[in-house]
């Protein structure tokens, strides 16, 4: 019990990182009815960005913050100067533009730092606590309150703000929204952008376990892909629930069949997710007639 | 000065022109019919004129000219546009329509105002203000995609076939509203309508568009008299 308990703890550890990453897809998504494959390697380029600043002497927390910010503007610019463009283009065309920032980020990153894995620094203390006999790291709360408090800014200015409102206006009724003054182009710029920052924040989660490389975000954009399926493409919640039961599925399964072994942890969580999908194909908190291939 | 005129407007779809050269006005407290046939250009012609399309020619509202202007900019300036069929957000409450209605307005006072006042005199969406806009009936969808439109006080209201799909004792309704927003509130009504009989009674002026081009214009009282016009344009047997 103590063990399955304990495996739980550390797959929603690693769950917070599918999750964030997993709400940035979904909120382009939503807007735009794209799936970004090169989020993760835009998220990395930028978390290379905060460890140069910490190289150059930089406060971590500083570094990260005007990393943050730069995450943003490159999300909004890849939006305005790679996407806005072709956005009535045929969706293979987009697909492959996808692909192309994928390729083109993992470049930079590769030739701008080289390929080696470098130590990203611990963003949480190194305290453990220990509740019934679980062991709970600083980390893994540190990453589970970060993933809540992001998550709950994210509803509350949906929910709450003029401009919050307007985003989903232009998301979910671009024709419509001209009606009622809404620049739709400006918001969808603006769902690139703050998309861009919750990548960037799970790559920062992501970076100190992982270690630092331009290839980091592979396996978490595969397991952040799962969660939007499972959460359902156009629900950010969803992504966020699907994002931590894909980590607690990964790990668990993991545990619980061991026969399976690490190799293929990997398809524990997909298995689960076809057999939910068979269910529920819209995805947990899809909205069903919505989903698009 | 009119609170609303059009100049040599064009307009198509795919670089083919389907409205040319339309001139029209409509005055402060004014409401103006814009009659045709099926697919004689009436939404092409609104759609143009607040911006969602592609056009050439003047437009100016207020006195101010707004032809380079942005859709969305026009809202602001107080150029308001209920579109042919939804003109609602069908996945939002009916509170979040009025909210979205009112977003280039800045005072939230104002807001709160308007929507207790909409609420008022539309009861129905007030009991359902937390109901999605999609799953109100097509009356009520019609009353709240007016109210939307109004919240940002405009000077120039365009509805494009409003009592598409009403019962008829509703769509008298909507047709006194429409009165009484012009004749109290000043708005200028821009209202294209199948319904040219009905829409006659509350107009006072008319145009009638023959593909794309304005064939007539006059006072709805001339256009209601000659029945060879209304046969031949309006479908309504004298
Ligand atoms: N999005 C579009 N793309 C191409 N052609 C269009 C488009 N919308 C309308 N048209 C064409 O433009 C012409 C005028 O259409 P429009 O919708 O303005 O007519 P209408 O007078 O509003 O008709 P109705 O009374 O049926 O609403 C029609 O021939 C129509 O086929
Ligand atoms: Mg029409």
């Amino acid at each position: 019990m103590t063990l399955i308990l304990q495996q739980l703890v550390e797959g929603l550890a690693s769950g917070t990182i599918y999750a964030a990453l997993a709400v940035a897809l979904v909120m382009i998504h939503r807007a735009t009815r794209i799936v970004n494959f090169a989020q993760g390697e835009m998220a990395t380029f930028c978390v290379y960005l905060a460890w140069q600043m910490t190289v150059w002497g930089l406060p971590l927390y500083v570094a990260l913050a005007i990393a943050a910010v730069l995450s943003f503007i490159l999300g909004a610019a890849v939006f305005r100067l790679a996407i806005r463009p072709i956005l009535s283009a045929p969706p293979e065309a987009i697909v492959v533009s996808c692909i192309g920032l994928f390729i083109g980020f993992q470049a930079m990153s590769l030739w701008l730092w080289g390929s080696d894995n470098l130590q990203f620094p611990r963003l949480f203390s190194n305290t453990i606590w220990t509740i019934a006999d679980v062991r709970i790291s600083a980390n893994t709360a540190g990453m589970l309150v970060t993933l809540a408090l992001l998550a709950g800014l994210l509803a509350a200015m949906f929910r709450f703000t003029r401009i919050g409102l307007a985003m989903r206006a232009a998301a979910a009724e671009r024709e419509k929204s001209p009606y009622v003054g809404i620049e739709v182009e400006t918001m969808l710029t603006l769902g690139w952008g703050l998309a861009a920052v919750f990548g960037f924040i799970a790559a920062v989660l992501a970076a100190p376990s992982l270690f630092l490389s331009p290839t980091m975000m592979l396996s978490v954009i595969i397991y952040a892909l799962a969660a939007a399926t499972l959460g359902g493409w156009d629900s950010p919640a969803g992504a966020i629930v699907g994002g931590l039961v894909v980590g607690v599925a990964e790990t668990l399964g993991t545990t619980l069949v061991k026969a399976i072994g690490a190799e293929l942890r990997l398809a524990i969580p997909f298995l689960l997710i076809t057999l939910i999908l068979f269910v529920r194909p819209q995805g947990l908190f899809g909205r069903s007639g919505t989903t698009r291939v | 000065m009119n609170a609303l005129e059009i100049h040599g407007l064009s307009a198509g779809y795919g670089g083919q022109p389907i409205v040319r050269d339309i001139r029209l006005t409509v005055g402060t407290g004014e409401i103006v019919a814009l009659l045709g046939a099926n697919g004689a250009g009436k939404t092409t012609t609104l759609r143009a004129a607040s911006g969602v399309l592609r056009h050439s020619g003047k437009l100016h509202l207020d006195g101010q000219d707004i032809s380079g202007v942005s859709a969305a900019r026009r809202v602001a300036l107080g150029l308001a546009h209920v579109p042919q069929g939804r003109g609602t957000f069908v996945d939002f409450s009916v509170e979040e329509n009025l909210r979205l209605g009112a977003y280039s307005v800045t005072s939230a006072q104002r807001i709160q105002d308007d929507t207790a006042y909409w609420f008022g005199v539309f009861p129905r969406l007030k009991e359902r203000r937390a109901q999605l806009a999609g799953s109100l009936s097509g009356g009520e969808q019609q009353m709240l995609a007016i109210a939307r439109a109004m919240m940002t006080r405009p000077k120039v209201l365009m509805c494009d076939e409003p009592s598409l799909g009403l019962a008829p004792a509703v769509t008298a309704d909507l047709f006194v509203l429409l009165r009484d927003l012009a004749a109290d509130r000043g708005t200028g009504i821009l209202i294209v309508e199948q319904n040219a009989h009905l829409t006659l009674e509350i107009a006072a002026r008319a145009y009638v568009l023959e593909h794309g081009e304005i064939a007539i214009e006059g006072s709805a009282a001339t256009l209601s008299r000659n029945s060879e016009i209304q046969r031949a344009y309006l479908g309504i047997e004298a």
